[in-house]
């Protein structure tokens, strides 16, 4: 019997869960290794509100951002201006990496509280 | 309430167009509504287990979990949609024959059905894990606002998937003779979109670094955060600053599910040529 995964479906099945276990808990290329150094910064979102609301990094680097979310609902770190978005569950953080920037200011906003939670990354 | 309702028709016009579509594409099927029935059953119970463990696929593989996990399922949709788009142009002189002669439909056997039901389950849990935590921030808020924001959301859910409707419907307008080879195009284009989008993902996780810079901006013309940009985006993967790697999977994708879909025939003109 050929299905849509081959003649043994099942061990297809087993391989990718066991794929999948095994690259879950090893450790990734670290972040160091890309190209340049990595720049880091922190925001955080409170009462729905990105602190702080500019964040200045240097254009051309690598930029790794750590989104706080100290609201018990969850929120949606979102930016068309970077193409990134990322789900933050309440209380908890996630981590944002940013591909080399050219200078300017890329805006950013939380989904759920778009009204309020609003900021913007400048890239000098 | 208004904000709550158009983030809501957002979300659900995001998993509704392609669910509309794929529907659309794949007329002749028998079972094929229980089959996205299921579908969407699946879709909407895999958000809710995605919301919960949240946090912790986030984490997963320093960060990049979320960035991860949406890449495999975006592929797995687009190898999906592949197969559904290559399915459907095999069988689809005969399904149209049967269409239009008996008005019967063609039985098709498990595989077709559940490459169905998994690409709707794909779409539907996209966008339904971020609908799922975003109401459950509805609810902690507390009574005041709750219950304008739930109506808003339940507005934005019906909108939604009536819009979704209206697009089943009109595509159900086109006549037989063309309705596989029209439907068939919006879905490789679908995947095309998807594929482009799984790259994004993987660049975004820092796993995939090469090409990864935008090659040129159009949000001053087109903005993907208009309304119009938006369905662009969803229905054929319209991308306001796209990088080489997207370009590539994008046309890789389209270019191998066509080519695909051309080449049995060609094979077949062959056999009945020496039968």
């Amino acid at each position: 019997m050929t299905t849509i995964l081959g003649r043994r479906p099942f061990a297809a099945i087993l391989a990718a869960v066991l794929a999948t276990v095994g690259f879950w808990f090893s450790p990734m290329v670290p972040d160091a290794a890309l190209a340049g150094d990595l720049v880091t910064a922190e925001i955080t979102l409170r009462d729905h509100k990105f602190e702080p609301a500019e964040l200045k990094i240097p254009a051309g680097k690598d930029i790794k951002i750590t989104v706080k979310n100290m609201d018990g609902a969850a929120e949606e770190f979102d930016s068309n201006d970077l193409g990134v978005e990322k789900i933050i569950a309440g209380n908890s953080t996630g981590i944002v990496r940013i591909k080399p920037l050219k200078p300017g200011t890329y805006a950013f906003y939380g989904e759920y509280h778009a009204d309020t939670a609003i900021g913007q990354v400048i890239a000098e | 309430m208004l904000a709550a309702m158009i983030l809501v028709f957002r979300e659900v016009l995001e998993a509704g167009l392609i669910v509309g579509v794929v529907l659309a594409a794949s007329r002749g099927i028998p079972e094929r509504r229980r089959s996205v029935a299921l579908g969407l059953l699946a879709g909407v119970a895999g958000s809710i287990v995605v919301a919960i463990f949240t946090a912790s696929i986030s984490e997963a593989f320093d960060g990049r979990g979320q960035e991860l996990f949406a890449a495999g399922i975006l592929m797995l949709a687009v190898l999906m949609l592949s197969w559904h788009v290559v399915w459907m142009a095999e069988h689809a002189r005969e399904m149209t024959a049967r269409l239009r002669h008996l008005g019967t439909e063609v039985a098709a056997g498990q595989q077709p059905l559940m490459a169905l039901g998994i690409a709707v389950a794909v779409a539907v849990m996209r966008e339904g894990s971020e609908l799922v935590l975003f109401m459950t921030g509805l609810v902690m808020q507390g009574q005041d606002s709750m219950w304008s924001l739930l109506g808003g959301s339940l507005l934005g859910l019906g909108l939604g998937a009536a819009m979704s409707g209206a697009l089943y419907f009109g595509l159900s307008f086109i006549p037989l003779k063309r309705v596989f080879t029209v439907t068939g195009l919006l879905v490789t284009l679908l995947a095309a979109g998807l594929a482009a989008e799984a790259v994004r993902q993987l660049s975004n996780a820092g796993v995939l670094n090469v090409l990864d810079t935008p090659l040129w901006n159009t949000s001053w013309i087109l903005p993907e955060s208009g309304w119009i940009g938006r369905i662009l985006h969803i229905l054929v993967g319209y991308n306001e600053r796209p990088t080489g790697m997207q370009l590539i999977a994008y046309t890789v994708t389209a270019a191998t599910i066509l080519g695909l879909t051309y080449y049995p025939r060609r094979r077949h003109a062959t056999v009945q040529h020496h039968a």
